[in-house]
């Protein structure tokens, strides 16, 4: 069915208006309900717009298309079809094509602010302190330095056992 | 079966009571996670799925230990009883149509609902009466961090916690409103609310409406951005810069149908009872539209003959699965119309005005 205003586009939005004896029925392409003040998003069809006319424009196009997370083997042809992501993986596989696809769907802003997990945060540091601290312990010991060694074995055993 | 007590009575967030409820009929705040080392829910397997499931049930099991959760597996579930969750708002008619294994679990009051295996690992909501977005915001934050002792989330350092649609990623918050609009609806004036909520980038859907239909005065307020902004400053913006100005104009245009067309308003609320006291098939798009006339006669006091309480019952059980889950039968379109008509009228004459 084609939108009832332009008389183009597909009608994608469907809405009842009930008035008192009658029942009227409009069938609105995306475009014209927007402009009719009807801010229906159907989320991924928006999406796919965003796409077309903003990303695939973009002159390495070709070489995005050609994507793949190793991890869920989701393309990005494939993501550009769906509108969803495979894994966590694919925010940095993906990063360059996301970034301004991201950017244009939250005003501009790519950074988050607000709530982050506490353990996360916590578990993370702890595991790139261990990381440091396992490398200074080898090398202390390379180099034959078992005092800076036994502090170092004190400090990772603290950690470990927190 | 928990579903067979759900429907004789509306959740919390129907009752129709708490701040500015002459206009705003519930708040609502949803959260979106997923869990790390895991695939998106489009992409996991069915094995992963079910471990998924797993993980998540026993997780929210062991968070909601002092609290009586129902869990709802809905794979196994009946077409019929999985619409009545989607009509409840308990879940959505993506997760109702969904596969493999997913589920919900809600309190008893239904103001906390977490569906498993929905385009997100999680997606949490809470939900109540009136205006009282601090309330569901502090209380799915508070399941959020219970739920995060046990889970670990994918976050992004850059990106925040992250979702299966780029849409969503950040905070993966989503704050809504419905609202009950029929005064802006008779005065024409509706266009200004689209216009406040387009300034704002906030999305209006309809209420009740199947899919992306916005039919009767009920609209579903909510915002898209979910990234670079706090939670609280998200909040804080539907508290103090859109939900004020919405509510000012529907207030005014109710007053100026009094002032102005008086005669008309209570013909029109009026005759909305008569069409529910006597029809004898009715639809349920139909049912809305003479419902929200008669609610809107009642804030007003200009309609006394019934109760918001039995407004508030209607509004649920005219709905389809309702309906047929009430009369313990499926009924095709025709029987439903006259089912319904029939459960209407014999509400309506059980209380009549004093
Ligand atoms: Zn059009
Ligand atoms: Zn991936």
């Amino acid at each position: 069915m084609n939108c009832q205003r332009c008389k183009k586009a597909i009608a994608t939005v469907h809405l009842t208006d009930i008035t008192k004896h009658e029942k009227r029925e409009k069938h609105l392409c995306e475009r014209c309900a927007q402009e009719e003040g009807v801010t229906i998003k159907p989320q991924h069809v928006h999406y796919n717009e965003l796409f077309t006319h903003f990303v695939m424009a973009q002159p390495s196009a070709h070489e995005l298309a050609q994507l793949t997370c190793p991890e869920c083997q989701t393309s990005f042809v494939e993501f550009r079809n769906t509108g969803l992501l495979g894994c966590p993986n694919d925010y940095d596989v993906f990063e360059r094509a996301l970034l301004p696809l991201i950017e244009r769907a939250h005003e501009g802003q790519s950074r988050h602010v607000g709530k982050s997990p506490r353990r996360l945060g916590h578990k993370r540091d702890f595991q790139d302190d261990l990381i440091r601290l396992r490398r200074h312990l080898a090398r202390a010991i390379e180099d034959e330095d078992y005092e800076a060694a036994a502090r170092l074995r004190d400090e990772i055993n603290a950690i470990e056992t927190k | 079966m928990i579903l067979d007590e759900l429907t004789t009575h509306p959740g919390e967030w129907l009752r129709g009571t708490g701040p500015m409820s002459d206009v705003v009929i519930s708040s609502r705040v949803r959260l979106a996670r997923n869990i790390r080392t895991y695939p998106f829910v489009s992409k996991a397997d069915p094995e992963t799925r079910d471990e998924l499931c797993e993980l998540l049930r026993a997780s929210i099991k062991s968070a909601s230990k002092d609290r009586e959760w129902s869990y709802v597996d809905l794979s196994p579930l009946d077409e019929l009883d999985r619409q009545v969750l989607v009509e409840r708002h308990l879940i959505s008619r993506q997760h109702a149509d969904g596969d493999g294994c997913r589920g919900v679990a809600f309190s008893p009051t239904e103001t906390v609902a977490l569906m498993v295996n929905e385009e997100d690992h999680l997606r949490m909501q809470s939900i109540r009466s009136g205006l009282r977005l601090d309330e569901v915001w502090q209380e799915i934050n508070g399941i959020d961090d219970l739920l995060e002792d046990r889970l670990e989330y994918a976050f992004h350092p850059r990106y925040g916690y992250l979702t299966a649609c780029p849409t969503n990623v950040g905070t993966g918050i989503r704050v809504s409103v419905m609202l009950h609009l029929p005064g802006l609806k008779l005065t024409n004036e509706i266009e200004r609310v689209f216009r406040a909520a387009r300034e704002l980038r906030l999305a209006v859907r309809g209420l009740f409406g199947e899919g992306t239909e916005a039919s009767g005065d009920f609209f579903q307020v909510s915002n898209q951005c979910t990234l670079g902004r706090s939670e609280e400053d998200i909040v804080n913006e539907f508290k103090t810069q859109v939900l004020p100005r919405v509510i000012e104009y529907e207030r005014q245009a109710r007053q100026a149908l009094i002032r102005d067309r008086a005669l008309v308003l209570d013909d029109k609320i009026w005759r909305s009872y008569g069409m529910l006291r006597n029809a004898r098939t009715i639809s349920s798009e139909e049912t809305l539209a003479h419902l929200s006339l008669l609610r809107l006669g009642i804030h007003l006091e200009r309609m006394n003959a019934v109760d918001l309480q039995t407004i508030n019952e209607l509004f649920l059980m005219t709905q389809p699965a309702h309906l047929q889950k009430m009369l313990g039968h499926r009924l095709t379109g025709e029987q439903r119309s006259a089912a319904r008509a029939e459960f209407i009228r014999k509400r309506l004459s059980d209380r009549r005005p004093a």
